[in-house]
């Protein structure tokens, strides 16, 4: 699965990210085991010692475990899964409250914003 | 480990590399970073051990530049080193005579992963087929340190996306450590972890390629037009 990557921030932090959204999407299911770094780093087309890195961040991060000869797998705990199914949206809501305010709208125009993000959301 | 300090080489009177000392540890992907004419090729000669320094010092794994660096070094240059009355594979294996531990059953694989035609004429290949055919060459033998001057320039982008593709597959973690120098900045992003921008013979920066993203907000791409340029 080829997966775009914005050059301008830290590429390990987008993979450690991409993994978060996949696991809170479902894609991947609390105890499902990752690919390899190699495979992992084939299929994104990125360096393996940056998938590597993105790795270890998760693992600090206790997101994902490696056990030693077996692999790497998701947590288990779903109570995580849903900690970073917030912690993601707080990004999105962050980024975009800081496009907007660049913008300088009016309270209306913010409104109507909000309402279109609903529906587009609803109909999804 | 690769150490470089104080690296200096003068032609006639141009000075080519000032002053250039770097560390570079073993495993890494690195990208050498500069326009054309800022030293990139001469630092990648004097590495590989077909140049001279005019002063200063380097080392690879703890060994001076010479017979036994030369062993386990892979050096892609710029030009084309290639036979063009040959066919691929009698270059490959005309080649293969000089590097022990060469692979044919490496070579194979490669050869299909690049798309190449063992029985073409070189002579008949386009330039981005030259351009795969040096990386089949590169990594047809376990070297511990590849060098690869300026592998994407002036080919086309379906074989720049073979060629990065192969170093992705190929590229053996942890232990070889690759350099590859590029103007093509834009194309090397995902591939580099560690970058050196090269200025008129200089290092004008040096890093982490995510640390550098992370501190200015910004791609190698738009570091690169900033400092090197």
């Amino acid at each position: 699965m080829s997966f775009e990557f914005d050059p301008n921030r830290p590429i390990y932090l987008q993979i450690v990210e991409e993994v978060k959204k996949r696991a809170v999407r479902g894609q991947y299911s609390p105890g499902t085991q990752l690919p390899s770094v190699r495979d992992m780093a084939r299929d994104m087309s990125v360096n393996p010692n940056t998938m590597s890195r993105a790795y270890m961040e998760l693992e600090r991060d206790g997101f994902i475990a490696t056990r030693r000869g077996q692999g790497s797998f998701i947590t288990e705990e779903q109570n995580r899964i849903e900690a970073e199914r917030h912690g993601l949206a707080d990004i999105a809501r962050d980024r975009f409250v800081d496009a907007i305010r660049e913008l300088d709208l009016a309270a209306g125009q913010v409104n109507k914003l909000l309402r279109d993000i609903r529906e587009a959301v609803d109909h999804d | 480990m690769i150490e470089v300090e104080n690296l200096s080489k003068r032609y006639f009177t141009t000075r080519a590399l000032k002053n250039v000392s770097l560390r570079i540890e073993q495993g890494r992907v690195v990208g050498i970073l500069g326009e054309n004419g800022s030293g990139k090729s001469t630092l990648f000669k004097i590495l590989a051990g077909v140049s001279r320094p005019s002063s200063g010092q380097v080392r690879i794994y703890d060994e001076p530049v010479g017979i036994q660096t030369r062993a386990f070094t892979s050096y892609l240059p710029e030009i084309n080193p290639f036979y063009p009355w040959m066919q691929v594979d009698e270059q490959l294996e005309f080649l293969s005579q000089f590097y022990p531990d060469w692979n044919p059953a490496k070579v194979d694989e490669l050869l299909l992963l690049m798309g190449l035609n063992p029985t073409a004429k070189i002579g008949e290949l386009s330039r981005g087929q030259q351009a795969r055919l040096k990386v089949v060459a590169a990594f047809a033998w376990p070297s511990r340190l590849v060098l690869m001057d300026e592998p994407l320039g002036g080919i086309d982008p379906p074989s720049r996306r073979r060629i990065v593709g192969a170093l992705f597959d190929q590229y053996r973690i942890g232990e070889q450590t690759v350099l590859i120098s590029t103007h093509l900045v834009g194309e090397v992003e995902e591939v580099i972890e560690e970058v050196i921008f090269l200025k008129d013979g200089e290092i004008a920066l040096q890093g982490d390629a995510d640390q550098l993203r992370q501190e200015k907000g910004m791609s190698l791409q738009d570091i690169f037009e900033e400092v090197a340029t």
